[in-house]
């Protein structure tokens, strides 16, 4: 963004050096930078809350919310002015300052990552050369705010859940952080743009496809994403059935959306990390990065758009999975989550670690090797999501699709 | 001038929460106020062009205060009225006069000559930052060049020490 302001700068005919105003323009830039991530999060969180309910309602041959506006589009608008206009109860017996200041630390920690998410080849808001690492760094902010709500409500149901949310991110912290060490690895760079450009714009350039190892990774981190999310299969800090609604029982009002904006907004953050790690981010296949920076004109605002549109596509593809998911797992017990991160999860992410070492070596010997590996790989990925569809398909076709499509929409 | 700014924002910062990690009588508090203590402490390292050592103030010290909250909510859940009347002591006395001690110090290093704002040194320091000092590449070569005994040493202990807490935890193995 740096670049651009100054380029502005020039365009005025001024030094950016040398002009006083220089300091003030990158201030007011940052804060109208900050404005619009800030939206752009709680409206994907609020499209995602409607999104996800007519999903579930999908999968479940229900209707779902469909009274606000065309297919209920616009219910995460009413459900928003609700939930602003309810009274801010604070229990009797609570310490009413940490319990005030829970939600905010949590927002804080949401809406920080998206300062180095990538949106396209030029739109992010700063390429920081540790990005993936800030990225991981400040997350942590939202298990703080989650512990400080479940300890300082006072409650039984709110502390269990964020005792057993601590444990939980502090275990997946492990091996999220290990997988996303293996692009890193193969890109030789923390910056979240540096490992997109690191990649290509065709499936078998993406680093998924680099190695078994990288495979397996894209696996690793997206589970211990689910569980950082507090997603199902792993949403035991707030498993209704035990829990009540866990860290934030004893929320009403504005601060309670904020959790619900926290964690459906992290459904974005957790797929566009995947997206931007192992999938490409917004490579155009057949466009290097290096042809992609020298594009001027009509032309580069084009290929700007499409890459743009074929981020948010993968994201947007992750964010489906991620409900997807909830909507077909069952909730894990306690033990089972722990000794699924410590027994498979933390050792399968060393040893990728380690092997993705090796294979480097390795390539960098025999490159052949390499490009064989990445071809059979994206074969056999093919194969399997070939074989899924037309299993669905057949499935379809046998049992025929209950579900009402002309009535309730 | 921005610098500057930020520079007495992000100190006043860790000052009211350092002083309030150790005046607060609530442990909870204290480490509320520890998390907020590391993060204008990572300002600090940021304004001082040292990146990553920021990132990994917060991204260390945040899980580890996180541990800290769990371990204060499980063995020492004080209530205000467990934690009795504010007493005077002789050791908060003395800690009272290292304190003031420390910082008469400090202050009287700082003001002194003994960094100079001009000169070879600051020049170095300018052309250092100017090549990627304090960023990933130049953190890990001294690392793994310059001390990586050190280095290797220190991730020794901490295996030591997570060796001794499972025999600790676990009587039997």
């Amino acid at each position: 963004m740096q670049d651009f302001i100054d380029n502005l700068i020039r365009s005025w005919g001024h030094d950016p050096a040398a002009w006083p105003w220089t300091q003030f323009l990158y201030l007011a830039f940052m804060g109208a930078a900050a404005f619009i991530v800030v939206n752009f999060a709680a409206i994907s969180a609020g499209i995602f809350s409607w999104a996800e309910r007519r999903v579930a309602a999908r999968m479940q041959s229900r209707v779902g919310p469909n009274r606000v506006g065309p297919f209920g589009f616009l219910q995460w608008v009413a459900d928003a002015v609700k939930l602003l206009l309810k009274e801010d109860l604070v229990p009797a017996e609570a310490d009413a300052v940490l319990f005030r200041a829970a939600p905010y630390f949590m927002m804080v920690g949401f809406a920080c990552v998206f300062v180095c998410l990538p949106f396209s080849h030029k739109l992010i808001v700063a390429d920081l050369n540790i990005g993936i690492f800030y990225i991981l760094a400040v997350t942590a902010l939202i298990v703080v705010g989650i512990i400080m709500s479940g300890w300082s409500s006072n409650s039984k149901w709110s502390l269990f859940g964020a005792i057993r949310s601590a444990a939980q991110i502090i275990s997946y912290e492990i091996p999220a952080g290990m997988a996303l060490m293996i692009p890193v690895l193969l890109a030789g760079t923390l910056s979240t743009q540096g490992i997109i450009r690191a990649q290509g714009g065709w499936p078998w350039q993406w680093f998924i496809f680099d190695n078994p190892a990288a495979f397996a990774a894209f696996f690793i981190y997206f589970i211990s994403a689910l569980a950082e999310g507090n997603r199902t299969p792993f949403d035991l800090p707030e498993a209704e059935s035990e829990l009540v609604s866990g860290y934030n029982t004893e929320y009403s009002g504005m601060r309670f959306s904020y959790f619900f904006l926290v964690e459906w907004g992290n459904m974005w953050v957790m797929s566009a990390i995947a997206t931007t790690m192992f999938l490409g981010g917004w490579q155009l296949p057949g466009l290097s990065p290096a042809r992609f920076d020298a594009l001027t004109g009509g032309v580069a605002v084009i290929a700007e758009i499409a890459s743009l549109a074929l981020f948010a596509f993968k994201t947007l593809f992750f964010v489906f999975v991620v409900m997807w998911l909830r909507w077909t797992l069952p909730r894990i017990r306690v033990d089972q989550m722990m000794n699924m991160c410590w027994k498979y999860l933390v050792p399968a992410s060393f040893a990728g670690a380690l092997f993705v070492a090796a294979w480097m070596l390795l390539v960098h010997e025999a490159p052949w090797l390499g490009q064989a590996m990445r071809f059979a790989l994206t074969a056999i990925a093919a194969v399997t999501v070939a074989a899924f569809a037309l299993r669905t398909l057949k499935n379809l076709r046998d049992t025929g699709d209950k579900f009402d499509f002309t009535s309730n929409w | 001038m921005a610098e500057a700014v930020l520079f007495y924002l992000f100190a006043a910062g860790v000052l009211a929460g350092g002083s309030q990690v150790v005046l607060r009588r609530n442990p909870i508090y204290g480490a509320v106020s520890l998390v907020g203590c590391f993060f204008f402490l990572a300002g600090i390292y940021v304004l001082l062009s040292a990146h990553l050592i920021a990132i990994l103030q917060v991204l260390v010290y945040a899980g580890a205060v996180m541990v800290l909250f769990v371990f204060v909510i499980m063995l020492l859940n004080l209530k205000e009225e467990e934690l009795g009347e504010l007493r005077f002591t002789f050791w908060k006395v003395v800690g009272l006069v290292a304190v003031l001690a420390t910082a008469a110090v400090i202050a009287w290093r700082a003001l002194g000559p003994a960094y100079p704002s001009t000169g070879p040194a600051r020049d170095n320091a300018i052309l250092l930052a100017a090549e990627g000092f304090g960023g990933v590449k130049a953190v890990g070569r001294t690392l793994y060049l310059a001390a990586v005994l050190p280095f290797e040493l220190t991730s020794l202990l901490l295996l030591v020490a997570i060796v001794a807490a499972v025999v600790v935890a676990k009587g039997k193995i």
